[in-house]
């Protein structure tokens, strides 16, 4: 039981990632303004970007700029050693997944713009009546 | 990384998000997802990835907030959750 209650203690960041997650998931399920939606969407994003650049943090490393690179005198500091910096390379993919979700929020918001002006609500359940009301 | 400011600006993090989602009306919950970004950032730089820090700062707290804002301005901002 204490071997439970410290697992999940070690691992805190992870279970507040999924918190958020699931909060963004049910934002996107249950809320009935398109807006709260696309908040919740960008903040679905934003947990699975903070789970993959957590994985690349290492205990006692700094951020992953090289101390002593050529040129500048220091030829015995050449050797560098992977466990003092962090890992770029959930970053650099991660840059990318950023750049993507605010073009998809751009979309997104634009699309909302134009239900907006064909429906004149927000409101999920009187844009489905409207809609009903058509046919 | 210290542990300590990580939980802090992570529970920051979650109160944040859960008031742009429950606060009644849209301008507000524009507001308080650009402070949902901007702890973010800061979440980020703990981290040492530096350079995904400023790009949220520049992109995810500056644009994305001007959008929702541009988007409530265009529409309505009243909303019923």
């Amino acid at each position: 039981m204490t071997d439970l209650v410290s697992t999940i203690i070690a691992k805190y960041n992870y279970w507040i990632y999924i918190t958020l997650m699931m909060i963004g998931l049910y934002a996107m399920i249950a809320k009935n303004n398109l807006i709260k939606k696309i908040v919740g969407m960008s903040m679905f994003q934003t947990a699975i970007i903070l789970f993959y650049v957590s994985i690349g943090v290492k205990k006692g490393a700094t951020i992953p700029i090289l101390e002593y690179s050529h040129g500048h005198g220091h030829d015995t500091q050449l050797v560098v050693h992977a466990a003092d910096y962090v890992n770029p390379l959930p970053h650099v993919l991660m840059l990318t997944a950023i750049v993507v979700g605010v073009a998809t929020l751009g979309v997104a918001l634009a699309l909302s713009i134009r239900i907006y002006d064909r429906y004149n609500t927000l409101e999920e359940d009187e844009i489905l009546t409207q809609i009903r009301e058509e046919k | 990384m210290i542990w300590q400011l990580d939980l802090a600006i992570l529970t920051l993090v979650v109160i944040t998000g859960i008031g742009a989602l429950m606060v009644k009306d849209l301008l507000g919950a524009a507001i308080l997802f650009g402070a949902y970004s901007f702890m973010m950032c800061l979440l980020w730089s703990i981290m040492g990835a530096v350079d995904v820090a400023f790009t949220e700062a520049s992109v995810g707290a500056g644009v994305s907030a001007v959008f929702f804002v541009a988007a409530v301005f265009r529409t309505t901002r009243r909303t019923k959750d």
